[in-house]
């Protein structure tokens, strides 16, 4: 049977993830060390899974209203008053979602028409430009650069504008790089997006995790861009709940009663269970946040050392729980280097490259791992690094 | 406990130019200050944690009970500073509760240790009764797991 005939011609296109791609070769070897895994290596905190069994031990086993239990819905709203002093209604601008792809893929599908341009910085997560491809739009690449600590600037933003744009997805804390925005960069962003009319999708999943005395600061909070952002978050990578597939959206009231539409008719409701373990995350998971992020800052500074020690330049990020060190000076190129290193020395780091063409002469290296885990796997990457300098001095 | 002693003592085997980054502090600094936790005493050494199964030429241990008679002067150190001298002692510890004194006793062999708590421990003036219970396996020490040290699954999938 022909299925070509039957597939849609646009989902066929988009290409695999290039995180998954590079990993079919890590699964053929025995003795990988990885240091490729995007999500918290803490588990769940034990109070926030106590209410979840707690749920179903009640029996709380049925569907959620629709946009998410009004307990859950007060207490996100009651997070971003408290965290970004940002006053959103529980009634009707905020949703739950299953994580935080579902409300970035409404997002998309919500605010996207055909020929609209979405505007994505790269090196940055990887769903966005298929999920707006599928939704009509034509993603729009701006490259971020090491020299800019990979932040967004706002020239290079408005050299991207067209008559065509609508929508600027602003992915920080920012996955794979570490980098974040803060306020004076999101102020000159803002005068650009304000000029030319644009709407902003903002993905802050890793607000919970910035370092270096950095908050998070929502672009929402940036005077006039309150009514042109949709805040994306979730719960997976500050509360370590990634399993639980929990996520929420935050905005203008006529975009989110939109949104919910397609939440309502694709989804029906996010799980029941993580909603009660997520009203419990928000109403005592403060101080768990606070103690995950100082361990993972102390990973963080160890591997920023290390790497620039055995001669890898990393500038400091300063969220999210990965480093992105400049690869260049070995000569090879992203995959090469994560197709050596895995092959020599078995460990597993994931090519810039997977994250836009921009990601080439970077690896992505998650530091959520134990500390005993980074030690040995940091020393193999030394070694590695040594050999390949004394082999081109032959 | 700061944060260079918790480091420390979850894995001394930092070297002191890794603890300084994980510290974001100078190096020197926190070569000084680990100086000054061992001149204070507060550092008192650096062991290895060692699983014993592996090893051909193992010993054993036991933990000791003692209930005593406190002295009217010394209270209980005296006597725990005797049971402290003799080799074969490895931890001394006062307790709350049924008994008194608790002693991690280490022996060759089980005929070892009690010979050793007959006529070693029991001997001594002011102990009234001892109870041993011999540790049969160790399966978590200092919060080190011991058990399936390095097959520990990491259920994460790489393809996130």
């Amino acid at each position: 049977m022909d299925y070509n005939k039957y597939l849609n011609q646009s989902v066929q296109s988009i290409s695999p993830s290039g995180i998954r791609k590079f990993f079919d070769i890590a699964n053929e070897m025995d003795n990988v060390i990885s240091l490729s895994i995007g999500e918290p290596d803490f588990q769940t905190p034990w109070h926030i899974r106590d209410e979840g069994i707690r749920s179903l031990e009640k029996g709380k086993t049925f569907y959620s209203p629709n946009r998410g239990f009004s307990d859950l819905l007060k207490e996100i709203t009651n997070y971003y008053e408290r965290r970004f002093s940002l006053t959103y209604s529980p009634a009707d601008q905020t949703l739950v979602t299953v994580g935080g792809s579902e409300a970035i893929d409404l997002v998309f599908r919500t605010l996207v028409e055909e020929g609209d341009e979405v505007i994505i910085p790269q090196p940055s997560f990887v769903c966005y430009t298929p999920l707006a491809t599928m939704a009509g739009g034509t993603p729009v690449v701006i490259n971020t650069k090491n020299e800019d600590n990979f932040r967004l600037k706002a020239s290079d933003l408005e050299a991207a504008i067209t008559p065509k744009s609508k929508l600027l997805v602003l992915p920080f804390p920012n996955n794979p790089t570490g980098a974040i925005l803060e306020k004076r960069d999101l102020f000159e962003i803002a005068e650009v997006i304000k000029k030319h009319d644009l709407i902003v999708l903002s993905d802050e999943i890793y607000c919970g995790l910035t370092y270096g005395g950095r908050n998070h600061v929502s672009i929402a909070s940036i005077d006039g861009m309150y009514e042109r952002t949709v805040v994306v978050n979730g719960f997976s990578k500050s509360y370590a709940m990634t399993g639980w597939r929990l996520g929420y959206a935050l905005g203008p009231a006529p975009i989110i009663a939109q949104m919910t539409k397609l939440h309502q008719y694709g989804i029906m409701s996010a799980p029941t269970t993580a909603q009660y373990a997520a009203i419990e995350a928000l109403r005592h998971g403060d101080h768990d946040v606070s103690r995950m992020r100082d361990e993972y800052d102390m990973r963080r500074r160890l591997v920023v050392d290390t790497f620039n020690d055995m001669g890898l330049s990393c500038f400091e990020p300063l969220g999210a729980f990965y480093v992105f060190p400049c690869i260049k000076s070995t000569g090879l190129s992203s995959e090469e280097f994560c197709t050596r290193l895995i092959k020599e020395k078995h460990v597993a780091v994931v090519p810039g490259s997977a994250f836009g063409d921009c990601g080439e002469g970077f690896v992505r290296v998650s530091y959520s791992y134990s500390l005993r885990h980074l030690k040995v796997a940091m020393e193999r990457i030394r070694e590695f690094v040594g050999e390949l300098k004394d082999g081109s001095k032959d | 406990m700061d944060k260079l002693l918790k480091l420390i003592s979850s894995n001394a085997h930092f070297s002191s130019a890794e603890l300084a980054s994980m510290l974001g502090e100078p190096e020197a600094a926190v070569k000084a200050q680990i100086k000054n936790y061992e001149d204070k005493g507060i550092i008192k050494g650096y062991q290895a944690i060692i699983n014993t199964d592996f090893l051909e030429d193992s010993f054993i241990e036991a933990l000791i009970e003692l209930k005593v008679t406190p002295k009217a002067e010394t209270g209980f150190d005296e006597i725990a500073e005797r049971c402290m001298a003799f080799e074969e002692v490895e931890s001394v510890y006062l307790m709350a509760g049924v008994y008194d004194l608790a002693l991690i006793v280490r022996g060759q062999t089980m005929q070892d240790i009690a010979m050793f708590v007959a006529k070693k421990l029991s001997t001594i003036e002011g102990v009234l009764s001892t109870g041993t219970h011999f540790i049969m396996r160790r399966y978590k020490e200092r919060g080190m797991n011991l058990t399936d040290f390095d097959t520990v699954t990491d259920e994460r999938s790489q393809f996130l």
